[in-house]
């Protein structure tokens, strides 16, 4: 069964990557699954410096999914790539690295740092983290915002990059439309949704940012339906996540308008969950008599 | 290495209204070999409002048998403690980094409350290496006091009771076990003020010392970085990956 897709100029083998922040570098889930089989990994958000991230408690759990608070705590690009590449590079899955930033500057420094690498597939530009107080998601939430770090980070960037999108906006379709006239090969949607929680025995806040990101089932048919219209407002590919907990899941998102999609916090739940996507698509599209993933993109019927 | 094993409930031991120890059985696996202080991640089933798994401490394992010691704190571990003879749990295992072995000299384990569950397996553990092992655990009340027996089949135990319903009268950090001379390692797993009670008398009488830590934790596998404990060497780290067991010297309590 043929299950490539393409992404611009770049195949997967398949439509199922895991999502960045809930795989680590990949090697976390070695040990669970066979990370070859994967369509790609996006590997956890990367910053020009190391950054600690936010104080403790930075997750809640809630009624099907759970609300984080991480602020992008990684140890900086220079350490990805003397530390973390050497050891993922020979995987036969496409490595996605996701670039974020507090200033335009620091996007394209960490894509500058990233040039000559061989084995990355790609680039995805994160202007839609809810959890850090400069960058992130003020890039995200307008179309000027959008256009400036992804018109930068294009000269920094010859190869394949993916624009990752907030839900938190008005009109998403703009934004994509924002990051597509911009140079973007592919946007990605949606990240986590602006949540609370409140402890209301201890009447204080459950996170010690107070806000976060929410994630999860919870947030599945938003997502959906944000893929749906983004991907009848842009020409480029859309790639699908929010909620993602099997492949009935992943080939909602696929139908809704999506080239790939992106398993993100199911991984917490079951380690194997993203190779048994995998797996699910391929009978899928046998019990179906498709002839390959791609005749599943935007395919929804509408009578 | 890593699994993720379904295990059914071979028996469900009720410890009063609070507590249950889970006797399960792998289904169709084989045991991986588990370290003292490692913990799972457990799967709750038929549950509504939960979505996590659950990341429990080992009491106790071998070859054939996983024991899991849980006090009923919310929808998850409340699913969990009834979990009936036959239920067929999901568990992913082992996890984190546990406690030290190669301890030299006398060694006090102290527990609190459900925090006593690891420190049987280490106890035992220890007990094999020619250790000198002794136990000292606290508890509220003595109905809180949890596999007593066990415990002092593998060794000498103290208890400390709030109430003084068993043993010694008052919080265990005011036991008189923890000023005697002759302790050269502590291991300690409990609730978070006696853990750093306990870790302030051991930094004041230059006792090393090892803490559980039970941060609030989604994956368990050190990729969602949300039990992250800030430490003296590295900054942010995460609980389920370099813990859940620190020595003090690591941690930035004061």
């Amino acid at each position: 069964m043929d299950l490539s897709v393409n992404i611009g100029k770049l195949r997967l083998q398949n439509p199922v990557m895991t999502a960045s922040g809930t795989f680590g570098y990949g090697e976390e889930f070695a040990d669970f699954i066979d990370l070859n089989r994967l369509g790609g990994i996006v590997v956890k958000g990367t910053t020009l410096a190391p950054r600690q991230g936010n104080p403790y408690p930075r997750m809640a759990e809630t009624p099907s999914g759970m609300l984080n608070a991480v602020g992008l705590q990684n140890k900086g690009v220079d350490y990805f790539v003397n530390n973390i590449y050497p050891r993922i590079k020979h995987l036969d899955t496409a490595i996605v690295v996701n670039v974020s930033g507090a200033s335009i500057e620091d996007y394209v420094g960490v894509c500058e740092h990233l040039q000559g690498l061989d084995c990355i597939a790609a680039i995805e530009v994160n202007i839609s983290c809810p959890n850090v107080k400069q960058g992130g998601m003020s890039f995200g939430t307008t179309c000027q915002g959008a256009e400036s770090v992804v018109s930068a980070v294009r000269k920094a960037w010859p190869g394949t990059m993916i624009v990752k999108l907030t839900p938190n906006v008005t009109d998403i379709t703009e934004i994509a439309r924002a990051a597509e006239g911009a140079g973007a090969d592919a946007v990605s949607l949606t990240n986590t949704f602006l949540g609370m929680a409140i402890d209301v025995e201890r009447r204080r806040p459950i996170l010690s940012t107070i806000t976060g990101g929410l994630s999860g089932p919870c947030i599945r048919p938003i997502a959906v339906r944000m893929v749906w219209q983004v991907s009848h407002a842009v020409k480029i590919p859309v790639i699908g996540l929010g909620g993602i907990m099997n492949g009935r899941d992943a080939v909602e998102f696929m139908l809704a308008g999506a080239t790939a999609v992106q398993v993100g916090t199911a991984n917490f739940i079951d380690p194997q969950v993203s190779v048994k996507i995998v797996d699910y698509i391929t009978e899928y599209l046998q019990r179906h008599h498709l002839p390959n993933a791609r005749a599943l993109i935007g395919a929804m019927q509408v009578d | 290495m890593k699994k993720v094993m379904d295990f059914v409930v071979k028996e469900n031991v009720r410890h009063g209204s609070q507590y249950a120890l889970l006797r399960l059985s792998p289904v169709r696996s084989t045991m991986p070999p588990v370290a003292p202080g490692q913990f799972v991640q457990v799967e709750v089933p038929h549950s509504r409002t939960t979505f996590l798994r659950r990341p429990i401490s080992i009491n106790y394992a071998d070859q054939r048998e996983l024991w899991l010691l849980i006090r009923r704190a919310g929808a998850g571990t409340n699913a969990l403690c009834d979990a009936e003879e036959g239920t067929v749990l999901n568990i992913v295992l082992p996890l984190g980094h546990g406690f030290s072995l190669d301890v030299k000299g006398h060694v006090l384990l102290v527990g609190g409350g459900v925090g006593i569950a690891p420190l049987l397996m280490l106890g035992k553990r220890l007990v094999t290496r020619g250790i000198d092992v002794k136990f000292l655990l606290g508890a509220r009340t003595s109905t809180d006091v949890l596999q007593l027996d066990l415990f002092r089949q593998t060794g000498d135990t103290r208890v400390a009771t709030e109430d003084g319903s068993l043993g010694h009268h008052g919080l265990v950090t005011t036991h008189p076990l923890l000023q005697q001379a002759d302790i050269d390692h502590i291991a300690c797993c409990g609730p978070m003020p006696m853990m750093k009670a306990v870790a302030a008398i051991a930094r004041e009488r230059g006792i090393n010392c090892e803490v559980s830590l039970e941060n609030r934790m989604a994956c368990g596998v050190g990729a969602c970085l949300c039990c992250v404990e800030d430490t003296v060497e590295h900054g942010n780290v995460c609980t389920c990956t370099e813990g859940p067991v620190f020595n003090i010297n690591q941690l930035k309590w004061t």
